[in-house]
Formats: structure tokens, C-alpha cells, sequence
């Protein structure tokens, strides 16, 4: 899988770095202008997030680099990280101890292989149906019946949120679209790109303008007014980066919309789940940010959705 | 060499989050005791110390476990430096009391399980009296709480192949014996304070 660095990627990765640039000295000047304490943290915290998106970029940039075994791998890790605090999170039993062993060390390497080599007809039925049938077969042949269901039910979900739906983002570098050849770089930076600032924007609408809460009892971070001008704003710069894609200017913006609307759909459910459980975040892996999978929480709905649309129309 | 590797792989496989609530890491003499539930908790505890607190660690073992194959001898002996008592039918020679005092002397600290066994039902068995003749013996020690979580999920009795979830260690507010405190109300007041330190 060899990767295409032509001007157009130079110009995506500079256009982040700037970003991240004119984001750090904002970040500084409020860390100096912030008076009381309750300001004073939630600074903090943005400075810490932007520190955490430097190190993000360049661990994505340096897979990249590498081409498309280099993106593998790193989603591959990101599904593994995710998928350890996902069933941290999940109260299994002593009876799925051979079951879990199965998901970690066979499922993930084995869909993250099929990517690799690009058998789309194998690596998008992989999970929702043989690992579906087979993993539960291993817990039910433990013996333990105890909330059977619901334990199956999790190791199943965990596995689709983490390692499937995350694999669809290196699964964008083996689509065939017809005089895009090699550039799929760019695709799979795109779709990121637009996801990840659709969180970011939501993120700043909501502490800057945010007044009504969206979710009250899922997630009391996120506001209307953050939906709105995350979606419109994020929905725009898709639009405005189609010269990196192989979509029209309205088709990118349609394209970044699907992306922000899944992408939102996503933190809401994980956030869900995190108040099942009764924790804020998943971890405490990425400073600022919480968990690898409070990071990856909006890729994970919008990859599969992106991927298929793309796959469908374009190819 | 093989030291770090070890402190590497428990992490690893640990994913371990260590928390410090109720005391900092420390080269004073001091006596962690700990909840039991899998294997890997000795390691686990010894690898989460910082590496001049490690050295000076040395974890109480089963001799009937840690002597089975020449792996874990090594390992025992050689990189953990464990003290390895005999749990079935301590006689005159072998009094595990006496082996843990001797293994302490001036500078040493100790990591053990005074619940005596790994527990799989998810509670906490009473401790056993060695705890209580250890503070009385040496109230110079201080007595520090540890709660392990998770590491039953990752490595449960009877499993060989761990699961990579993430565990936590958590070191408690050093405890010490109380001038005329008995012996049961001292074990459960140190198996309280292993407990309290449970995040949920």
C-alpha cells in the first residue's frame, strides 16, 4: 500500500500544524489573561488537550509517512487500547476469560490483517458474523450462565464499537476510486481531519456561547448551540477542503455533514454507556482528553458510515 | 536486564494505574499488605514501586508455587529477591514468622497477602494473624495498605493465558499497631483500610 505525498497532503498537514500553532498561542494568552479558579482549570484542561493534539498529530502524521501498513498498525493499537478500557468497563465473568483472550489476541489481529491485504468481502463480515457466533460459543461452553446474555451482548458490542468500526478508517486506503488512485492518503486524512475538528469546534461553541443543554442526562457537556456551530462550522471546512477529495464541493459538504451527525451520534451513545457505568471517562490515557476511547468516540460511528457512502457512490 | 523487563511486561499487562492516596513512595522500612486474587499481584505491586522503593521491596511468596520450574525459581530468587514461605505445615524450622522478620532486618520492606490465598468470589477472606505478630514484633514498620483491583479479570485462578485489561494498585495511609490493641480488632481495622480504598 504505497501512499501519495503530492502538494495537496503537504498542504492538509500544514494547515493542521497551523491550526495547532495559532491554537497553542491562544491557548497561552488565555492561560494569562484567566482569573479565577474555576477558569484557571478549565484552561488548564485546554492546554492539555491541545499538548495531547500535537503528540496525536504527529503519531498519525509518522503513520502516514509510512503508508498504508504504518495506518494499519497504528489503528490496529487504538482499537486494542480502546477495546481494553471498553471491557474494563464491561463486568464479565470468570466464564469469559477464554472468550476475552480470543477477542483481544485473534478477532483484532485478524481483522486488522484482512484490512491489510483489502478483502472487503471477508474483513465486513468478519465480526458482525463469525465472531458473533463463535465467541458466545466459548463463553457457553465455560458453563456459566449467569446474565449470559447480557455478557455476550457486551463482548459482542465492544468489539463491533472498537475493532470494527475503528478498522473502517484504514479500510478508507483500500477503496478503488476511479482517478484517485494512490491518494486515498488524503481520504482517510479528510475524514479524519473533519470528524476529529467537528468535535473540537462543538467543544469551543459549547464553552464559549453554549447556554441549553442538548442531553441533560447522557452528557451535560454537550449544548445546542454546540451542536449547531460544530455541525455548520465543521460541515464548512469539509466543503472548503474538496480539492483534497474526489467529491464536488456540495458533495464534500453533504459528505462532512454525514461525518458531523454521526460523529456527534457517537459521543452521545459512548457517553451513554459511561453513565451506565457510572464514570466520566473511559481512561486516562491521553492528557486532558480522558480515554483513548473518549478520544475516538465520534470516528468510530462516522468510519463505517463515510466508508460505505464513499464505497456506493464512488467507487 | 531482566529486572526491567519484568517491571516492562507487569506493566504491560497490567495496564496498571497507580495510585498513591494515602502516602508517597518512600525507602523507609515499611510493610505493604495487599488483597490477594491472581498471580500476578506480587509482581504487579513490586513493578508499580518506583525503582529505588522497589529495590529494597521484597515480596512473601508461596515456596510450593515459586519453586515449580526453573523460571520461576530465577525469577524468585534471583530478580523479585522473594521471601518463600511455606504455607501448608509451618514446623520449628520453618516458621514463615520468623523467615519474614529475618528477610525485613534494617533496611528491607515486604509486599504479603494476609488473606493467606487467592480469592475468586470477589471478597476479602479475614486475615490471617501474621500481619498482627509482624507489627508487634517491629512497630518500627510502618504498615502500609494496598488494594488491588482488576487483575482477577486479567489473570484468574486457574488461567495461564492473561486478558489485557486494565488493573489498578492503590497505596493506603500507613497504619500501625495501637498500644493494647488486640489481635482481631487490628486485622480488621487493616482489613478495613485495604478495603476502603475501593473507587466504587
Amino acid at each position: 500500500m504505497k501512499l501519495k505525498i503530492d502538494s495537496q497532503t503537504i498542504w492538509l498537514v500544514g494547515g493542521v500544524l497551523a491550526l495547532l500553532a495559532v491554537a497553542s498561542i491562544i491557548g497561552w494568552l488565555l492561560s494569562l489573561r484567566v482569573k479565577n479558579e474555576a477558569g484557571r482549570a478549565t484552561v488548564q484542561n485546554l492546554n492539555a488537550r491541545i499538548r495531547a493534539w500535537w503528540l496525536m498529530v504527529a503519531v498519525f502524521g509518522l503513520a502516514m509517512a509510512t503508508g498504508g501498513i504504518g495506518s494499519v498498525v497504528l489503528f490496529g493499537l487504538t482499537s486494542f487500547l480502546a477495546l481494553r478500557e471498553f471491557i474494563t468497563l464491561t463486568p464479565t465473568r470468570y466464564g469469559d476469560h477464554r472468550a476475552l483472550f480470543w477477542a483481544f489476541f485473534v478477532v483484532l489481529p485478524l481483522q486488522y490483517y484482512l484490512i491489510a491485504i483489502k478483502w472487503y468481502g471477508l474483513f465486513s463480515i468478519m465480526i458482525p458474523v463469525y465472531a458473533f457466533l463463535i465467541l458466545p460459543l466459548r463463553s457457553a461452553a465455560a458453563g456459566d450462565c449467569e446474565k449470559f446474555l447480557e455478557r455476550t451482548a457486551k463482548i459482542q458490542w465492544g468489539l463491533m464499537i472498537c475493532v470494527y468500526c475503528v478498522s473502517y478508517v484504514p479500510a478508507l486506503l483500500s477503496l478503488e476510486i476511479p482517478g484517485y488512485g494512490g491518494q486515498n492518503g488524503k481520504l482517510m486524512f479528510y475524514f479524519v481531519l473533519v470528524a476529529q475538528i467537528s468535535d473540537v469546534l462543538q467543544y469551543v461553541w459549547g464553552k464559549t456561547l453554549g447556554r441549553h443543554k442538548i442531553a441533560p442526562t447522557v452528557s451535560p457537556n454537550k449544548t445546542v448551540e454546540g451542536f449547531f456551530g460544530g455541525v455548520i462550522c465543521a460541515t464548512l471546512i469539509g466543503a472548503e477542503l474538496w480539492w483534497a477529495t474526489p467529491f464536488t464541493p456540495w458533495q464534500s459538504a453533504g459528505m462532512a455533514l454525514a461525518i458531523t451527525f454521526m460523529g456527534f451520534g457517537g459521543g452521545l451513545v459512548m457517553s451513554a454507556i459511561k453513565r451506565d457505568r457510572g464514570v466520566k471517562d473511559y481512561g486516562n490515557l491521553i492528557e486532558g482528553h480522558g480515554g483513548v476511547m473518549d478520544r475516538i468516540d465520534s470516528l468510530c460511528f462516522a468510519a463505517p458510515v463515510f466508508f460505505h457512502l464513499t464505497r456506493y457512490f464512488f467507487t | 536486564m531482566t529486572k526491567t523487563l519484568l517491571v516492562l511486561v507487569a506493566k504491560l499487562i497490567s495496564g496498571a494505574n497507580v495510585r498513591w492516596v494515602g502516602c508517597v513512595p518512600d525507602v523507609r522500612q515499611r510493610i505493604y499488605f495487599a488483597n490477594h486474587t491472581s498471580n500476578l499481584d506480587a509482581v504487579v505491586i513490586w513493578a508499580s514501586l518506583p525503582s529505588p522503593v522497589r529495590a529494597l521491596a521484597r515480596p512473601v511468596a508461596a515456596r510450593d508455587y515459586w519453586i515449580k520450574d526453573p523460571l520461576r525459581r530465577h525469577l524468585a530468587n534471583h530478580v523479585l529477591n522473594a521471601v518463600l514461605i511455606e504455607r501448608k505445615q509451618p514446623t520449628a524450622h520453618d516458621n514463615p514468622l520468623a523467615d519474614m522478620l529475618a528477610a525485613l532486618g534494617d533496611r528491607h520492606s515486604l509486599i504479603i497477602f494476609p488473606e493467606g490465598g487467592r480469592q475468586t468470589n470477589g471478597e476479602m477472606a479475614p486475615f490471617k494473624g501474621g500481619l498482627f505478630h509482624l507489627a508487634k514484633d517491629r512497630p518500627d514498620v510502618e504498615l502500609v495498605p494496598v488494594l488491588i483491583e482488576n487483575l482477577n479479570r486479567i489473570l484468574p485462578k486457574g488461567e495461564f493465558l492473561p486478558v489485557p485489561l486494565l488493573g489498578s494498585v492503590s497505596f493506603g495511609a500507613p497504619m500501625k499497631l495501637e498500644a493494647g490493641e488486640g489481635k482481631s480488632p487490628f486485622l480488621e481495622r487493616a482489613q478495613a483500610a485495604v478495603k476502603a480504598l475501593r473507587q466504587t
